[in-house]
């Protein structure tokens, strides 16, 4: 499903370029869940946003193979037309916007992608109450403004509700389990968990073993300096939830 | 961002733009007294009103330009505006709509402003001002059965010279400014509006103002009185042809409110704004006041400001009355060269009184947008309360915003709140609508428009979408 070989790409920053990446490779195939762990500052968070389309970055040279497709072509709907989302770790707020109207609009540029036709408002309604109580979100957060006001955990919550609606084919979650509490984790988890199945690829970004507890990854990747240094199952979550990023170097 | 999308947009035409080939009796360019005394013997105007507008112009004669304001342009002559045009077809007055020449009939029905009583906005009285005339007033007999007077101000001076006389100049006075002494010299129509006591105006009232003449100036007066225990919804639009000259439009409009009556103010701003170059436009000179003459009188003025070359212009409201209240609700957006000065003055003299301000500017292009409002709180305001908050909202690296706040207080337990902020509209919001799916476009429309809901939220229903439509027009070609 996607495929990154020799990734190099930097930052700007005040005229100046900052590598980020030096030559990142990953393939993750569909059905497949990966975790990608790292200490701050390794580039996990550079990387998430990069495949999403995020402007300030220099791409340097390399490969990102989406579905068949040049990623890296792509306008930022593009990717999100053809199936990438991400779950970003710090939501942005969108005053005044109602975010009923902003999750229907999104949902129907992505059902417009696919060939499907727009939902009006009544089936939307049906469709996204179904969904809040999967996550665990009141209704009244249909008529606030996008993410306004909203707690850390309410922002990430509707990020995930976001995620339940698009159904889209690749998810990046991008620490998307910092700042909750253990009961919207669980929710959280089994909200992913529903989202597992042979067509759909699904990639976690974290600190942390904490989310992996919920949602068992096939892969997990450790990354380093912009590389990833190291593959593995499950257990070498657990290993380096043990001795630290430091047991590596 | 792509620059060819920016580019293709920039070509969008004003949708307005277009003339109307009608035959017009105007006077040729220039002003001194004998143009005054012509305006007002075609008006067959009492005689009061010839007197005032000879005052007005004397005292004009000694004024200069105000120079104050945030606006850059040439010095504008006087001479070479023409101060009257008005369609020959109008000149024996149409009786009915039925007799109203077809072609004014079908230019309003291109501004989407159908002038027949059954079309699309039907629950909107019209008055259609066209040049210096109106040319027509929809449901003036269904108003009249309820006692609500809705007309042209120059039948008004035929029909109720002294209801004119009681409230003309009474609010903005002819030596208010330059450009309101300019205005009550040469005005020539505008709307009217009387309300009876008790009474609940059962329908929005609409005036729709359109510069066609090349070469004129416009210049209408429009008086809204709403008397005790009242209330009236007022709503007005207007645009202009596209043209290479500057024209001039110098207008005012005065508000009363007496006890426990409400007037509800909405303006819908799209006069020709320029090219992409900043060649042509309207100048648009305007003073309206309000005065809330009563306790527990209530003015709102909403302005929707998207149109015109310059925008010189702040709706106040007199908070005479106590427990008055006074509200300015605007949005302001500049694209291209488009040059806005606009504001408020909440002026509290009685007890009580209460005034809010959410003034919003969007800058575009090369545009700049100057918000400058005064509250003043009198001796006499006791226990008055002002709120204010005043946000700008950038969308490119070369428009510009400003704030010139003047607040003075004269009463100890008088409170004056205000707010400020200036943003540039976020890369991250942009990133995050577009990782949702929606494109650029899209997302800075929905962006904008959120930033502006606390102000549409404040027109009247009929026109909250065509206002939220007007601001996607005015945006094409605003990225970058």
């Amino acid at each position: 499903m996607l495929n990154i070989q020799e990734l190099h790409v930097a930052i700007k920053d005040d005229e100046q370029e900052k590598p980020i990446l030096h030559g990142l490779n990953l393939n993750i195939q569909a059905g497949s869940v990966h975790a990608i762990m790292g200490p701050n500052g390794s580039g996990k968070s550079t990387l998430a946003h990069f495949l999403a389309g995020k402007a300030n970055y220099v791409f340097k040279s390399g490969q990102v193979d989406f579905l068949g497709e040049d990623l890296l072509a792509l306008l930022p709907e593009e990717r999100a037309a053809r199936g990438l989302f991400l779950a970003f770790q710090y939501p942005i707020d969108i005053p005044g916007v109602n975010n009923m109207y902003f999750l229907r609009t999104a949902l129907n540029n992505v059902r417009k992608a696919k060939g499907l036709h727009p939902l009006d408002a009544a089936d939307f309604l049906l469709l996204a109450k179904k969904e809040m109580q999967t996550v665990g979100l009141d209704q009244s957060f249909l008529h606030r403004a996008v993410n306004e006001g909203f707690s850390g955990g309410e922002k990430k919550r509707n990020e995930v509700l976001q995620m339940l609606l698009l159904q889209p084919k690749l998810i990046i979650l991008d620490e998307t389990d910092s700042g909750l509490d253990i009961d919207s984790l669980q929710l959280v988890g089994r909200a992913v968990n529903q989202m597992r199945d042979n067509n759909r690829a699904i990639l976690i970004v974290t600190h942390y073993q904490r989310l992996l507890d919920y949602v068992e990854p096939d892969v997990v990747h450790v990354m380093r300096k912009g590389q990833i240094i190291k593959s593995g199952d499950k257990t070498l979550a657990t290993e380096l939830e043990a001795k630290g990023y430091g047991f590596l170097s | 961002m792509s620059n060819s999308l920016i580019e293709n947009l920039v070509k969008q035409p004003y949708p307005y733009g277009f003339t109307t080939a009608i035959e017009a009796e105007s006077l040729p360019p220039g002003l001194d007294e004998s143009v005054i005394r012509l305006i007002s013997a075609k008006k067959n105007e009492p005689e009061f009103m010839l007197q005032w507008r000879l005052k007005a112009f004397q005292h004009w004669q000694t004024l200069k330009a105000p120079a104050w304001a945030k606006l850059q342009h040439a010095p504008l002559d006087f001479q070479t505006i023409s101060y009257y045009s008005a369609p020959k077809s109008n000149e024996n007055k149409p009786k009915s709509l039925a007799e109203v020449d077809p072609q004014l009939l079908e230019t309003y029905n291109k501004l989407g402003i159908p002038l027949h009583e059954h079309a699309r906005l039907a629950g909107v009285a019209v008055d259609a001002v066209f040049d210096s005339v109106s040319v027509a007033t929809t449901f003036k007999a269904k108003l009249k059965e309820v006692g609500v007077i809705f007309c042209p101000i120059s039948e008004a001076l035929q029909t109720y010279p002294a209801l004119v006389e009681k409230y003309l100049g009474t609010v903005v006075s002819y030596r208010d400014n330059f450009y309101a002494a300019l205005n009550a010299a040469v005005f020539s129509d505008g709307s009217f509006v009387y309300v009876p006591k008790g009474v609940r105006c059962p329908m929005e009232l609409s005036t729709y103002f359109r510069i066609n003449a090349a070469n004129t100036g416009q210049f209408e007066r429009t008086l809204i009185i709403a008397d005790a225990d009242s209330y009236v919804s007022y709503l007005e639009g207007c645009t202009a042809p596209m043209r290479d000259e500057n024209q001039l439009h110098a207008a005012v409009v005065e508000l009363v409110a007496m006890e426990n009556a409400q007037i509800k103010y909405a303006t819908v701003q799209n006069w020709y704004p320029g090219d992409a170059e900043g060649r042509g436009g309207i100048y648009n000179f305007v003073t309206k006041r309000g005065a809330c003459r009563g306790a527990h009188a209530k003015i709102s003025w909403t302005q929707i400001e998207t149109g015109s070359a310059i925008t010189w212009k702040y709706p106040s409201v007199i908070l005479q009355g106590d427990y008055s209240v006074g509200e300015f609700y605007s949005v302001a957006l500049t694209n291209h060269h488009q040059q806005a000065d606009t504001g408020t003055k909440m002026i509290h003299m009685g007890k009580n009184t209460r005034s809010t301000i959410i003034a919003k500017g969007i800058s575009a292009g090369f545009g700049q947008n100057t918000y400058r409002g005064l509250v003043r709180m009198a001796p006499t305001a006791r226990d008055a309360r002002n709120y204010t908050q005043c946000e700008s909202l950038l969308l490119s690296e070369h428009c510009g915003a400003h704030t010139f706040p003047y607040i003075e207080v004269k009463n100890k337990t008088a409170r004056v709140e205000h707010e400020a902020s200036t943003s540039k509209i976020g890369e991250d919001q942009l990133f995050y609508c577009r990782q949702r799916g929606l494109n650029t476009e899209e997302a800075i429309s929905m962006i904008v428009n959120g930033f502006c809901k606390q102000v549409f939220n404040k027109l009247p229903m009929e026109f909250a979408v065509e206002a939220q439509k007007l601001l996607e027009v005015s945006l094409e070609g605003s990225i970058g």
